[in-house]
Formats: structure tokens, sequence, C-alpha cells
């Protein structure tokens, strides 16, 4: 666990080494996977971060407070990446969100209007058995999500972010937010139940 | 609540986010449907398994490059 935030920003502010050190090496890893999600290269991502950092270090005297310093942190990520992410003309369009339609599950699963019991499973799904590769299937799912999809899951499952940081650092909407995250983890789930072979 | 609705309310469900009315069809439907339990705990499975994948890492030479203009900032 990391001390709390005014300890942290008393840290970086004194330039206490060990203090930026600890934020590096417990915060890097998920900004990377962020950064990922802007630009097209890992060498770009890390760049990303490297500015970041850089950022923090010049700006951590008027930082405020306002929010808790991971999610200055990161919003100032975003913003690095989103600028470099356009320079290579990949963008984003978090603001354009279209609600992305269509069920996370086939509807051939269930039941036709036809039936006894619409709307419910033809045949329910088959269980589980899972070997060593199950890490690897769900880490190339997560891989194939479309992009805000894959962002979302990544810092809410992956990295451990609550919602309310989520939505800060991308600048979205609870109701947003849960619905990427949804379709995302069900795209996942139905990856590892085709790569199992649960599904026909 | 049919499997169809049931399982494009499993996130909402998890977050808490889903109105009392809505919540008590969830768990009434989920009480009474193996298929929908299963649904529900390969999706918690997907989820926990996503919390587990490693990290990635900044390169030793980035870290470095850091730490110095870290310790090298100019402070009053």
């Amino acid at each position: 666990m990391l001390p709390a935030d005014d300890v942290l920003v008393a840290g970086l502010r004194s330039g206490d080494e060990a203090t930026f050190a600890r934020l590096l090496d417990s915060w890097s890893a998920s900004m990377l996977r962020l950064a990922r999600s802007f630009v097209s290269t890992d060498a770009s991502a890390e760049e990303v971060v490297q500015d970041t950092w850089l950022a923090v270090i010049r700006g951590v005297a008027g930082f405020q407070g306002a929010s808790s310093l991971r999610t200055w942190v990161y919003r100032i990520l975003v913003n690095t990446a989103k600028k470099r992410g356009v320079k290579e003309k990949r963008t984003v369009p978090w603001t354009s969100l279209e609600p992305d339609g269509g069920p996370t599950v086939d509807p051939d699963r269930f039941r036709g209007p036809g039936d006894d019991y619409p709307g419910h499973w033809r045949e329910v799904p088959e269980p589980w058995v899972l070997g060593d590769e199950f890490r690897h299937v769900v880490a190339r799912a997560l891989d194939q999500l479309p992009e805000r999809q894959r962002v979302v899951v990544t810092l809410r499952d992956v990295d451990g972010h609550s919602s309310e940081e989520v939505c800060a650092m991308l600048e979205i909407s609870a109701a947003n937010q849960r619905v990427l995250l949804h379709r995302g983890r069900a795209a996942v789930r139905a990856h590892v139940e085709k790569y199992l072979g649960g599904a026909a | 609540m049919t499997c169809e609705e049931f399982v494009e309310l499993v996130t909402a469900f998890l977050e808490g986010a889903l109105d009392e009315d809505t919540e008590r069809d969830f768990v009434a439907h989920l009480a009474e449907c193996p298929g929908c339990e299963r649904y529900l705990d390969q999706f918690r499975t997907t989820i926990s398994e996503l919390g587990e994948l490693p990290p990635e890492t900044l390169s030793g030479d980035t870290r470095d490059r850091l730490l110095d203009a870290f310790r090298n900032f100019p402070r009053a």
C-alpha cells in the first residue's frame, strides 16, 4: 500500500527519491497500458509515460489536491497520449460515444419468440475446464477488443481502478463506462468460450 | 426476466448499479436458472483472470532517466 496522497505529494515536492521511485514502480505498468490505447507503438507509449512523469516532476508543486494524486497523474497521461495520438492520426473518439448497440451474447443462444420460453437459453453454457492456456486466451481476447472497451476493461479489471477513477481519467459518464466495461467483459468471456469449444 | 435480458445486466449487477426492482428480478432469475448462474460464474472467472495478467514495465533506461530527472530538478 502506498502512503496517503499528502505524504506522497510532500515527498515529491521535497525531492525524496524513494517516494518517486515507489510511484514510478507502482503506476508505470498501468500507465503504459493506458497510453498504448491511444498511440500506435509500444515505443510511443513508453515516451508518453516518460513525458507524463517529467510533467509530474515539473508540475507537482502546483498540484491542488482537487482529485487524488493518481487521477491527476493519469489525466496528464491521457492528455499527453491524446496529443501524441492525434499526431499519429490515431484518435479514440471518447466524446462521440455511440451506443454500441447489439446484444453481447449471440441471440441464437436463446429461444425464439415462438417458443414456450422465449429469451431463455436453448442450451445452457457449457462448463469450463480451464487449463494453463486460460491466461493466454484472456490476454489475446483483451488485445482484440475494440479500443474503448479495451481501455476501460484494462483500467478496471486488469489494473483495478474504481469506476469513479476511470470516469475521471477518461471524462466519461458512469453509464458509458459501464456499457463499455460490460461489452468488453462479455466479449472476453465469449472469446474464451469459443476457444474452449463450448459454443457451436 | 429472460436469460437474454439477464446477460446484459451482469456488470450493472456486479457494480451495484441496478435499481431495487431490477435487482430483485435479477436475483430471483439467478436463483431459478442454472444457465444464468453459470454465465455469471464464467463472467466472474473472466474478470478475476483479467486481474492476473502480468504487468508491463518501463525499460530500465527510461526508469533511470526519470530518476535522474527527478534528482536534478531544481527545487527551492
